[in-house]
């Protein structure tokens, strides 16, 4: 029985549906999720080969609009927010003053002065805080989509054509995004994703995803589960909030410099830069295991940094992840040793990604 | 295999383990329970034979794509066999992990020890 100080773990509007799908559900970031399936490697073989849908509407949205939208979201996340067009979307981590990372989030531009911003689950309660905690006196508002929202990844070679067979209009182009009807149903569409495939994110009232769901998995859509979600975004090297990123490092030591653009004045720009100045002393990279084993995260590197992920690859049949190494050691081609429960496993620093898809 | 099962021929360890006791030889592997909470086996490292292996102490890992395990001896004894075709095709753990999943036959040191396991029944209930 669970303590009345337990929180209860939420349910998505597809929790029956995966229920009745055979799902192994655990709880997630505050949710009760569907782990997997089948299988994992069934799960994350269907995506790489064909197509697999995920139910992601754990992910919180939060739509910002008004006069002052861009200026706002300038301050918040770290990327030239002016650069995004009406329909274009965007990847951005928040920063604290310090530079340590409180999330990674997309930003999709819906209108000239309506945006809105997909965050992390386990973070979303906390982003929305810092969302209005810097409002100050700007002229804009800040809605919580989170409960409105369902989210579905479609990807996959397959994907587009799955989804599009069931859309009023061609599907929008990779990292962009536009409003449809898919299945019938007031849908945005997202050109985005977490596996490296083409494919899809698809958001619309919660209580239309089971409907929207069925059609596609009787169109050959291969449910999917959190599992293969991590195992296919790692193979790609995409962050993962909580293991890659944390508030203790920043976007430089992550590799995600790319994504941090002083134009906009972001919160924690100066900490950065300082960073990108002076040159991190840590470095994320991804890695391969020589032999057998997978390393997993937490694990110790012999000689100092730490795995952040760390998995067994169905595709590439072999141990992968990141780790954090001292800038030194963070160079492609350099092997070293993982401390995986007592046993010492080598490792190759590789480039990013570890599986071109 | 898809459904839980657990035969009534075995004595299980409350860490998810059987041992399939033929005189002063057993069987071990581990339990439908244990390989599917576990999920797919990728990696398995046999241990060799002449090992000497305690009850209730790990004796092997296995390891599947999001975690590693180790598996703990039922009962106490030296290996005299171990299953090497699980090297090569651990996923066996997986289909059939009271037949061609079995890890290690063992010669007992103590055939008193196995008071201390479970009649399937037992077991189940722990389950429960």
């Amino acid at each position: 029985m669970a303590s009345a100080a337990t929180t209860p773990l939420r349910r998505t509007s597809l929790y029956d549906t995966h229920v009745a799908l055979g799902a192994r559900m655990v709880p997630f970031a505050g949710w009760e999720m569907p782990i997997q399936y089948e299988g994992v490697i069934s799960e994350h073989l269907a995506v790489r080969t064909a197509a697999g849908i995920f139910d992601v509407s754990h992910m919180g949205e939060i739509e910002t609009s008004g006069p002052d939208a861009l200026q706002f979201l300038q301050r918040l996340c770290s990327n030239d927010v002016a650069r995004l067009e009406i329909g274009g979307a965007q990847y951005s981590v928040l920063c604290r003053d310090d530079g340590g990372v409180l999330d990674d989030c997309f930003t999709y531009r819906l209108g000239p002065e309506r945006y809105l911003t997909v965050t992390n689950a386990a973070n979303h309660a906390q982003d929305l805080a810092w969302f209005v905690a810097h409002r100050d006196t700007l002229d804009v508002e800040i809605i919580d989509r989170a409960e409105h929202y369902a989210m579905l990844a479609v990807q996959g070679p397959l994907a587009h054509e799955m989804v599009q067979a069931i859309a009023n209009a061609p599907l929008p182009p990779r990292m962009t995004v536009a409003e449809r009807m898919i299945d019938g149903v007031e849908t945005l569409v997202c050109g985005t994703g977490y596996t490296g495939e083409e494919g899809v994110e698809l958001l619309f009232e919660s209580s239309e995803a089971p409907a929207v769901w069925d059609a596609l998995v009787r169109r050959g859509a291969h449910p999917a589960g959190l599992a293969a979600r991590d195992t296919l975004r790692t193979e790609v090297c995409y962050h993962l909030y909580g293991n890659d990123l944390e508030t203790g490092r920043g976007p430089i030591e992550a590799g995600l410099g790319w994504c941090c653009r002083a134009a906009g004045g972001y919160i924690g720009a100066e900490s950065v830069a300082a960073v990108r100045a002076a040159g991190p002393s840590e470095l994320l990279v991804p890695f391969v295991i020589q032999g057998r084993g997978a390393a997993r995260p937490g694990d110790q590197v012999i000689g100092g940094g730490v795995v952040t992920s760390g998995t067994f690859s169905p595709t590439l049949d072999v141990g992968i992840g990141m780790a954090y190494l001292p800038a030194a050691a963070a160079v492609v081609g350099n092997e070293f040793e993982i401390d995986v429960r007592g046993k010492h496993r080598r490792a190759r620093v590789q480039k990013r990604p570890l599986l071109k898809v | 295999m898809a459904e839980a099962s657990y035969p009534q021929d075995l004595l299980y360890h409350p860490e998810h383990d059987w041992a399939r006791i033929d005189g002063d030889v057993a069987t071990f592997g581990i339990t439908w329970h244990a390989q599917d909470a576990l999920g797919e086996v990728v990696f398995f490292d046999p241990p060799a034979v002449g090992a000497q292996l305690t009850q209730h102490e790990p004796y092997t890992e296995v390891e599947s794509v999001k975690a590693v395990s180790d598996v703990i001896a039922p009962l106490s004894g030296e290996v005299i066999e171990v299953n090497e075709s699980l090297a090569g095709a651990p996923e066996a753990i997986n289909d059939d992990p009271y037949g061609a999943g079995w890890i290690v036959k063992v010669r007992l040191s103590d055939t008193g020890q196995t008071d201390a396991l479970l009649a399937p029944d037992a077991y189940v209930a722990l389950l429960a």
